[in-house]
């Protein structure tokens, strides 16, 4: 897999949309701070959700089991499933069941993660993505760029043109309010013609065997309520112990999202509708492990409200592809080498620690604290690349001999200011892309010292 | 299957993770920092214009029916149907239905709501999950009428009156469908209703 750096290189290819891209996110994070001053008990909120949360992963399999005991009390099936592979062959198997054709789903990280689009498409199901970003993306056969704005990354006349040949829409016709209109006119045929309903879940409920899909669109209830079969995915560790918690996170979430004070529709399902069926697929796909780990545990808490990415300087100025992983940005590195640190190995990198995300995560993840400790992990196992291991070890040498890092240091603040530019400014000066370097001091620190503490 | 589910359990039962204990979200030390208004109608009705809905504070059915017959959606709406007794001039009669797919020519739709609440401009409709559960969704305009002494002012409050004993389906429904996927310009009427009116009832309807 091509590491973040080569991939986030062909996105600041475009300067002129990579400025675009952090101002697009930027605004959202700034949108976000507007709504979180609203609450005077924000941060008392989030550290409630914190404690729940990690509850619930030292308290898993418990929680797994009542919600499972309650689930199906209320007439819901419940399925398990180890990986990805056994995920798609379990709702395929339901889908098989009911001789289903066309299916309807609304946004769900899980199902991108499992890859479930084209395995159903495989076996001859069609399947379409409800959520507008989604969609987008669906249509122009790529994944997600962002797990709350799939599309954040498109522009809207490239989305124009993508509608015209697609949907058949006004040549050069790029006004959002009527690329939405053809969206919403083409998708309604969608729902209505629909056998079944795949959604994702935001939370689900120990306690009372229920779970809550949160959109903006109301694609979710769309999707759900105009045919009888209704199959939800979700991660093990999108439990929660009690109705009462979702009041805590329910007012987290879209704040930390988008800036919304609440998501347009918060459904709550409990059993399903009449004369229907409702399945529940429980996925573990490698959160067992992380559940498991004291270092990287705490991930697991993650509501993937997207608030980290949407402030992190990498994410805004690299893009969600660089990072190659379902989740990108902070959250997305450290759960993508949690999963397979080899591919992963150049994520934990991609992070200048200036702890923004840490602020922002409303349940409080330890983000840049992780990925840190991911960098060490990374080198113990190996894995960093020879560029970064030989540099490392040069530094280390020159630092431990005062003499010569003195001697250096003098002979750069000497040499440097006469260089012509390329040879301060090649491939080989990682730091110098796309900026300057700061000039040269006149002194050293310890030249500084010298004259101005030791005279006295 | 069980096979699966017996693995990821043991797998889980194996591990040592320390334990930690769950918050009581009741204790007096959390409860009273939780934010008040007050007014909580006048928040509610505040947060859902910011949501691009509306609120109207009125006193009884008959009021509605005035304030509807002024709403210019409404106005242009060929296929009414309402659940609430005497309201609005339905055109449909939705009782009998029980394909949902019927409902897809649905231009205004009055509905019962449940309570709102005022931080967030929500208001919590619920019913059995039947093909009634379409409307609120399907229908291209809706209006939900609420008895104007049930708003309370934040979530927690709205999961105190929430019970899950029986299968239900229920939403907080808060303002119109919307979208904001194109280059975050916010476009209203993605999927749900295009427009979202909460009426505020003084008097039991």
């Amino acid at each position: 897999m091509p590491s973040h750096p080569k991939l986030a290189d062909e996105f600041i290819k475009d300067k002129e949309r990579a400025k675009w891209h952090d101002q697009s996110l930027w605004f959202v994070r700034s949108k976000r701070d507007k709504a979180v001053h609203q609450l005077p008990e924000w941060e008392l909120l989030r550290e409630q959700a914190s404690k729940i949360k990690s509850y619930v992963v030292s308290h898993l399999p418990d929680l797994l089991e009542e919600f499972e005991k309650n689930a199906k009390a209320k007439g819901v099936h419940v399925h398990w499933a180890r990986d990805a592979k056994e995920h798609n062959e379990i709702v395929h198997s339901i889908l098989e069941k009911h001789q289903v054709k066309r299916v309807v789903k609304s946004k769900s990280m899980l199902t991108e993660e499992c890859h479930l689009n084209p395995y159903l498409e495989r076996h001859g199901i069609e399947i379409v993505d409800t959520d507008l970003g989604e969609w987008i993306v669906q249509l122009q056969d790529k994944p997600p760029s962002h797990i709350v704005m799939p599309a954040i990354h498109i522009k809207k006349e490239e989305i124009g043109e993508l509608f015209h040949e697609k949907l058949g829409t006004e040549k050069g016709a790029s006004d959002p309010q009527y690329l939405t209109e053809s969206a919403r006119q083409r998708l309604r045929q969608k729902f209505i013609e629909a056998d079944a309903g795949i959604t994702g879940v935001n939370f689900a409920i120990a306690e009372t065997g229920g779970f809550v899909v949160c959109t903006n669109e109301g694609n979710a209830d769309l999707g759900t309520s105009l045919n009888k079969l209704h199959i939800a995915c979700m991660g093990i560790e999108k439990l929660i112990p009690r109705a009462s918690d979702l009041s805590v996170f329910l007012r987290l979430l879209a704040r930390s999202a988008t800036g919304q004070p609440i998501t347009t529709y918060s459904s709550h399902f409990h059993g399903p509708a009449p004369d229907s069926e409702l399945h529940i697929v429980l996925l573990d796909n490698g959160r067992s492990e992380i559940a498991d780990s004291d270092e990287f545990r705490r991930s697991l808490n993650c509501i993937r409200c997207g608030a980290c990415m949407n402030t992190c300087p990498v994410y805004r100025r690299s893009g969600g592809y660089s990072y190659s992983n379902t989740v990108p940005g902070p959250i997305g590195s450290i759960l993508g080498a949690a999963h397979d640190t080899k591919a992963n190995s150049s994520l934990p990198f991609a992070c200048s620690l200036c702890a923004s995300c840490t602020d922002v995560c409303p349940v409080k993840i330890d983000l840049h604290h992780q990925l840190l400790t991911w960098r060490k992990e990374i080198r113990l196992k190996g894995l960093l690349p020879l560029s970064k291991r030989l540099s490392m070890k040069m530094m280390s040498w020159m630092m431990q001999a005062p003499r010569l890092y003195q001697f250096v240091g003098k002979m750069a603040r000497k040499i440097v200011p006469y260089l012509p530019r390329f040879l301060v400014y090649n491939p080989f000066n990682a730091w110098g892309k796309q900026r300057e370097l700061p000039d040269m001091p006149k002194q050293s620190f310890r030249e500084w010292m010298k004259q101005n503490h030791d005279r006295k | 299957m069980t096979a699966s589910r017996e693995h990821i359990l043991n797998k889980l039962r194996k591990q040592s993770i320390p334990e930690t204990e769950l918050p009581d979200l009741q204790q007096p030390e959390l409860t009273q920092q939780w934010i008040t208004y007050p007014d909580p109608s006048q928040q509610f009705s505040d947060l859902l214009a910011s949501i691009k809905g509306l609120c109207l504070q009125v006193k009884n059915v008959e009021e509605v029916n005035q304030r509807l017959a002024e709403l210019p959606v409404y106005q242009k709406s060929n296929n009414i149907c309402s659940l609430i007794p005497d309201c609005g001039q339905p055109t449909v009669n939705v009782n009998d239905i029980t394909d949902p797919h019927d409902f897809k020519d649905i231009d205004f739709a009055i509905l019962p709501g449940e309570f709102c609440v005022a931080e967030n401009g929500a208001t919590w409709i619920t019913n059995d999950g039947g093909p009634l559960r379409t409307l609120y969704f399907l229908s291209q305009h809706v209006a939900l009428l609420v008895p104007a002494s049930e708003v309370v002012p934040h979530m927690h409050a709205a999961y105190e009156k929430l019970r899950f004993e029986n299968r239900s389906f229920g939403t907080f429904m808060a303002g119109p469908s919307k979208t904001a996927d194109i280059e975050q310009s916010l476009v209203i009427g993605a999927h749900g209703a295009r427009s979202l009116t909460v009426f505020l009832v003084e008097e039991p309807f």
